[in-house]
């Protein structure tokens, strides 16, 4: 039977359009872009391109402020280590905030410990940091700021642009973990006022193991890995052109898709919102009921625990994730649900609901049928559930308060 | 991740719900390491009669609620007596490591649902009888890896047998 993937935020199906271009590109078998005979400058075409197409869905200035990357998490080690590593002559601060995917978390870990300082902020209960906490934080002796664009577990968007204004008018470097936005929602690095923008092409719709870093020109950082030549210095090792022209296809068909996609996936998150309640009741979202991505709804089911909810819509062909702590490997309660204020035993009951241009209105109603039977299956395991009838529904949302 | 047994029981769990009028109440666990087990006896004749069970957890939870009740139905309390987490962990045929120490407490909340009726047998009462809620792991004092299961000293931030960090998140 098929499966109805409401997890989009862990995969994408690959687009038959950007399947076919790959599939191209590997008949092709292109040369070393690097090489300067023909082939090889042939090859540099094609990188080329693909590097226009990104550029153009993030407004650069110019194609060269895109750089190549493996993916999401090097290009978010790239733009903290290499801006660190760059400009500690100038100071040695750093300021991010508490719901920071693990590879901003890790990096500014790891530069912790060679002796930089790091000062995390706390989000609203809405999930969103105060521009106005950066302001402030921001001392003589800070040179980079690293606020993620949308949050991967709640979907919800930070004010970006307000802190992009507070950076510039104090000249210290901004970097942006952009990599569930870009491709799904609208992002203008020129109206962002960002330094640094990490992307993943698997984002949207391209292939795994594809990402970038838009540096702006003049920002200074030191390569992640060193080497040769390619990606104008700022990237060593062959590229991956393969990959890359895949990226380059799904860019450019995000571009050219972006308004029709929004509409649609706004369909898909407002039907679940608003029919939601029909269903099941006491539920808190946890997603920013205005500033939030178009294809991601974290839903904290009370009484049950995720992993559990997670196995048996599995076991009905729908595919969610869940962020219960027993599901996650390290075991403990998620950093951006703590954040948000959650109780622990509220956290394991959440699920993350992801949506692609591939689901149908159907899909929800679907998920509706099957969350209804296995929230009832499991409540009715659960000792922290009571049967007594619930004449309201309790779910709420970051701005009722919690 | 799970193999078929724990599937199994997880699919169909065994002996779920509450006894109202139960001779013994065992609760385990908080929502902090995520698992919740609640295990209701009747006695008849020292011997295990009927036994329920409600669980807040996650699959390896429910289907280590269901094991323990599958063996512990019918046997003598002495025989009950006996029965260790390992033995309903083997009973499912393994469970993955990282959720042996959180997920399967049972026989946790077994044995503390024979000490409740035995304590109701000889009219003692304790504050709190039932329920251990605290904040690590119910097995004594020593903590534990849990990426890998070799016991720890508490309050360390690194894993020296598997190489995990384990500093919290922040």
């Amino acid at each position: 039977m098929k499966m109805i993937n409401l997890d989009h935020i862990s995969s994408k199906p690959l687009l038959p359009e950007i399947k076919k271009a790959i599939i191209a590109a590997i008949e092709k078998n292109y040369h070393n872009p690097s090489s300067q005979h023909k082939s090889g400058e042939e090859a540099a075409e094609a990188l080329q391109r693909a590097r226009g197409a990104v550029a153009a869905l993030l407004n650069c200035k110019t194609p060269q402020e895109v750089v190549f990357t493996s993916g999401g998490t090097e290009s978010v080690n790239h733009a903290l280590k290499g801006a660190a590593m760059a400009n500690e002559d100038k100071g040695r601060h750093i300021i991010t905030s508490n719901i920071e995917h693990n590879a901003v978390i890790r990096s500014l870990r790891r530069l912790k410990s060679a002796g930089f300082a790091v000062t995390s902020l706390p989000v609203d209960s809405g999930g969103r940091v105060n521009p106005k906490d950066v302001a402030e934080a921001i001392t003589k002796d800070t040179i980079l700021v690293s606020i993620m664009h949308s949050n991967n577990e709640t979907g919800t968007i930070q004010p970006i642009e307000e802190i992009g204004k507070i950076t510039r008018e104090k000249k210290v470097i901004f970097h942006c973990d952009a990599v569930d936005s870009v491709g799904v929602a609208p992002i203008d690095v020129q109206k962002l006022g960002v330094d640094l923008l990490s992307f993943a092409s698997n984002t949207f719709y391209g292939p795994a193991g594809v990402g970038g870093l838009y540096i702006r020109r003049g920002t200074r950082i030191f390569p992640l890995l060193d080497g040769g030549v390619q990606e104008n210095n700022k990237r060593a090792g062959t590229e991956n052109l393969v990959g890359i022209i895949g990226c380059g296809k799904a860019a450019e068909l995000a571009l050219r898709d972006m308004d029709k996609r929004l509409k649609h996936l706004r369909t898909l998150k407002n039907k679940l919102l608003t029919e939601l309640p029909h269903w099941i009741d006491e539920y808190i979202i946890n997603t920013h009921p205005e500033f939030s991505l178009p294809n991601l709804v974290s839903i904290s089911i009370k009484y049950i625990e995720g992993e559990s909810v997670m196995l048996m819509l599995d076991d009905e062909n729908i595919a969610v994730s869940t962020r219960s702590a027993c599901a996650t490997g390290s075991l403990r309660a998620s950093h951006v649900l703590m954040s948000l204020g959650l109780s622990h035993a509220d956290a394991q009951g959440t699920l993350v609901i992801s949506f692609g241009i591939d689901n149908t209105e159907e899909d929800i109603d679907t998920f509706f049928k099957a969350l209804k039977k296995v929230v009832n299956t499991l409540r009715d395991i659960s000792p922290l559930y009571r049967k007594e009838p619930n004449s309201q529904n309790m779910h709420r949302s970051p701005v009722d308060g919690r | 991740m799970y193999n078929k047994t724990v599937m199994e029981h997880f699919r169909n769990p065994r002996n779920v719900g509450v006894i109202e009028d139960a001779d013994g109440i065992g609760e385990v666990g908080n929502p902090l390491c995520g698992d919740m087990m609640t295990i209701y006896l009747k006695i008849k004749n020292e011997h295990i009669e009927d036994i329920k069970f409600q669980t807040f957890g996650c699959g390896s939870a429910i289907a280590v609620s269901s094991m323990i009740t599958e063996i512990a139905k019918g046997k003598s309390l002495a025989d009950a007596k006996k029965i260790t987490n390992k033995d309903v962990a083997e009973a499912l045929e393994g469970l993955p490591k990282n959720k042996l120490h959180c997920s399967n407490l049972g026989a946790d909340a077994l044995q503390l649902a024979i000490q409740n009726y035995e304590d109701k047998m000889a009219g003692v009462t304790r504050p709190d009888p039932v329920r251990k809620e605290k904040l690590e792991h119910s097995h004594g004092e020593k903590c534990y890896c849990p990426y890998c299961d070799i016991e720890i000293q508490p309050g360390i931030t690194f894993c020296d047998a598997c190489q995990s960090s384990l500093e919290d998140e922040h």
